[in-house]
C-alpha cells in the first residue's frame, strides 16, 4: 500500500495583494491554503521579502546588521538601489523613521522629497512605512502617498488612532494599505471593518498583526498570525482575508541575542552570524503561521530565508 | 448558518396578488429585500396551487432568480408544479431545495424529483397519520425518510430534515422536543445530518408584537444545537443568527460584528 497524503480543502482563499508596476509588479497573497501546502491547492504569488532602507542612517542599528550596508546607507537612493541592482532584492520597504517627533523629526515634505527620489532610482515594488508615530504619520503618509501615485505602492501603517487619514490617502493615490493592530486578533477584524465602511477596498488591504522576535514574543505574533489565517480559510471570514505583513527586522535586531559581542557572550557563538541566524530563524516562524510579506534587514539573513522558500515550495 | 428567505408566500396579501397577476414587481422587490438582510436562498410558497401550478412556479422562479444571485426553495405539495421549477431552475449560485417530501406515500415521488433533477430535499419528519410525538418519534421516521433517499441515489448530504416546529401557542411541549430533535437527528449519520425548520411556525397564533421575539429566541435554541438552515424572515433573524454564531465559535469576534 503506498501512502497517499491527506489532502484538506478549505472555503476560503487569501485575497491576492498586487503591488508595483509593469514587469517589476509583484502579487502577495491569493493562495486558498495552508503555508507553502501547494499539494492542496493554488499559492500564485511566493512570500515575498522586502529588504528595509531607512530615510535616515540607520545609527540605531547593531553593528552587526549596520555593517552589512555601512557603504551605501548613508543615502536611502543609493541605498534602495544597492539592494535591488547588488542585492537582487524583489521589493524595498522604506521606512521614513526619521520623520519621528524623538528622531530627527523630519518633515513631510523632506519625506517626500527621499520617496520621490528612492522612487526614481528603483523599479522594484516599494512599501513606505512611517515612524510610527501616531499623528505624525497622518502628516508624512497623506503627503508621500500624493507623491508616489501610479506606482501602486504599499503605505503604512494605518491603526484605529490615524485609520482614516491614511486610507483615504491610499484610496486617492491608488495604493495598498498595511492595516496594524497591536497582536489582537479582533482588534484586527476591527480594524479592517472600520476601514473597509470607508469604502475602501478590502482587497487592498495587507494585516500587520504587529511582528516580535525569536524569544521576545514570537509566539502571541505567530499564534494571532495563525488563528487569522485559519479564519480566512476555515471561516471562509472575508474580514480576515487580506495577507499578512511580518515587519520583523526592527524585532530582531534589538534584542541581547543580536547585539552582544562573542566577547561578551562567549558560549553563544559570534556575531554577525548569530543575529543572521535570528533573523532568518524568526523570518522563517512567521512564514509558516501565514505571512506572505516580510520585511527584513540583513541581506544574508534574506539569502537564507529565499533558500529557505525555494526549499519549502512543492 | 443557512437563512432561507419566506417572505414570498401566497399566505401573504401582496405577494399572493402579484402571483395571480404575474406582476414581478413586488416578487423581485421582497427577493431583494431579502437578500439584503443575508438570506442566502428564496422561498418561493405557491400553496398547493392545483390549477396552472406548473406555470406559476415557473414563472417564480425565473422572477426570482432575475432579481437575486440566489438557488430558490420550492414550496408547495404539488409535484407537477416542483418538477416544472426545476426544469427553470439556475444552480450558477446553488443547487435548488425542494420542499418537501416525507412519510406520507403521497409525497415519495418528491424523492424521485429530486434525484432526477439533482437537487437538494427536505424531509419533513411526519407520515400520514398524526403528528409526530416526540423526538425519537421523529427520527425513526426520519431514518425511514434518509433510506428511501439513498434507495433513490442521493446524498445524505443533500438531504435537509425538519422536525416540524408546532405552535407554542397550542403544543407548548412540542418546542422543546423539536429542539432536541435537531441535535438527534444529527447523530443519524457521520458526517452529521443537515437540519431545517419552518421557524416562524412557533409563533403563529400568537399576538403579532411577540411573535418576533418567540421566533429569536427560539432560532437561538435551535442554533445552539446545530440547526443547518431555518426558513425565516431574514431582516428578523439577522441579528440573532451573527450574535450566536459569534457565541458558538464560528465567526471571530469584532466590535462590529452585527454591521459584517
Amino acid at each position: 500500500m503506498a501512502f497517499t497524503a491527506p489532502k484538506e480543502t478549505y472555503p476560503g482563499k487569501v485575497y491576492p495583494v498586487g503591488m508595483g508596476t509593469a514587469e517589476k509588479a509583484v502579487i502577495v497573497g491569493g493562495e486558498n491554503v495552508l503555508p507553502f501546502h501547494g499539494f492542496e491547492g493554488e499559492i500564485p504569488g511566493k512570500p515575498l521579502v522586502a529588504l528595509e532602507v531607512q530615510d535616515v542612517p540607520p545609527q540605531d542599528w547593531p553593528k552587526a546588521v549596520r555593517d552589512a550596508c555601512e557603504s551605501v546607507s548613508g543615502d536611502p537612493v543609493s541605498w534602495a538601489k544597492h539592494c535591488q541592482d547588488a542585492l537582487g532584492a524583489r521589493a524595498i520597504a522604506l521606512r521614513l523613521i526619521g520623520t519621528h517627533p524623538d528622531r530627527e523629526d523630519r518633515s513631510a515634505e523632506d519625506a517626500v522629497k527621499t520617496v520621490t527620489d528612492v522612487l526614481a532610482a528603483v523599479q522594484v515594488p516599494l512599501v513606505i512605512m512611517g515612524s510610527n508615530h501616531v499623528e505624525k504619520d497622518s502628516q508624512v503618509l497623506v503627503a508621500v502617498a500624493e507623491a508616489a501615485k501610479g506606482r501602486n505602492c504599499l503605505i503604512g501603517k494605518a491603526q484605529e488612532a490615524n485609520y482614516k487619514t491614511i486610507a483615504a490617502a491610499a484610496m486617492a493615490n491608488d495604493h495598498q494599505l498595511i492595516a496594524m493592530s497591536e497582536l489582537d486578533i479582533n482588534l484586527s477584524k476591527q480594524l479592517n471593518i472600520l476601514i473597509t465602511q470607508m469604502g475602501f477596498a478590502k482587497e487592498r488591504i495587507v494585516t500587520d498583526p504587529m511582528s516580535s522576535a525569536l524569544g521576545y514574543g514570537l509566539e502571541y505574533t505567530y499564534s494571532v498570525m495563525e488563528r487569522i489565517r485559519l479564519a480566512a480559510l476555515t471561516q471562509n471570514d472575508a474580514v480576515m482575508q487580506p495577507p499578512m505583513l511580518a515587519d520583523l527586522g526592527m524585532y530582531v535586531w534589538k534584542i541581547k541575542e543580536t547585539t552582544a559581542t562573542a566577547e561578551d557572550m562567549p558560549e553563544w557563538g559570534t556575531l554577525p552570524e548569530r543575529g543572521i541566524a535570528w533573523e532568518a530563524a524568526t523570518a522563517a516562524a512567521f512564514l509558516l503561521a501565514g505571512a506572505e510579506l516580510l520585511v527584513m534587514r540583513h541581506p544574508e539573513a534574506v539569502e537564507a530565508v529565499e533558500k529557505f522558500i525555494a526549499e519549502m515550495e512543492v | 448558518m443557512l437563512v432561507i428567505g419566506e417572505k414570498l408566500s401566497v399566505i401573504a396579501k401582496r405577494v399572493r396578488e402579484a402571483m395571480e397577476n404575474r406582476d414581478k414587481g413586488p416578487i423581485q422587490e421582497i427577493a431583494k429585500l431579502q437578500h439584503q438582510y443575508g438570506a442566502g436562498m428564496i422561498d418561493a410558497n405557491i400553496g398547493p396551487a392545483e390549477d396552472g401550478g406548473e406555470e406559476l412556479m415557473q414563472w417564480m422562479v425565473t422572477t426570482i432568480q432575475e432579481a437575486v444571485p440566489l438557488p430558490v426553495c420550492l414550496d408547495t405539495t404539488n409535484a407537477k408544479a416542483i418538477e416544472a421549477g426545476l426544469q427553470v431552475h439556475n444552480s450558477e449560485w446553488g443547487r435548488p431545495l425542494i420542499n418537501s417530501t416525507s412519510n406520507d406515500p403521497e409525497r415519495f415521488p418528491i424523492v424521485e424529483l429530486a434525484a432526477k433533477y439533482n437537487s437538494q430535499l427536505i424531509g419533513l419528519t411526519v407520515g400520514k397519520g398524526g403528528l409526530p410525538a416526540d423526538a425519537e418519534e421523529r427520527a425513526g421516521i426520519a431514518s425511514e425518510i434518509m433510506a428511501r433517499a439513498m434507495e433513490n441515489g442521493i446524498a445524505l448530504e443533500d438531504l435537509y430534515l425538519d422536525p416540524l416546529v408546532l405552535q407554542i401557542a397550542t403544543t407548548q411541549e412540542q418546542a422543546l422536543k423539536v429542539v432536541q430533535s435537531v441535535k438527534m437527528f444529527q447523530e443519524l449519520n457521520d458526517p452529521p445530518m443537515k437540519t431545517v425548520v419552518g421557524l416562524s411556525n412557533i409563533s403563529n397564533g400568537c399576538p403579532k408584537e411577540v411573535r418576533p421575539i418567540l421566533d429569536r429566541y427560539y432560532l437561538a435554541l435551535l442554533m445552539y444545537e446545530g440547526l443547518t438552515a431555518a426558513i425565516a424572515d431574514p431582516r428578523e433573524v439577522r441579528e440573532t443568527v451573527k450574535t450566536i454564531d459569534v457565541m458558538m465559535g464560528k465567526t471571530l469576534y469584532a466590535h462590529s460584528f452585527l454591521e459584517m
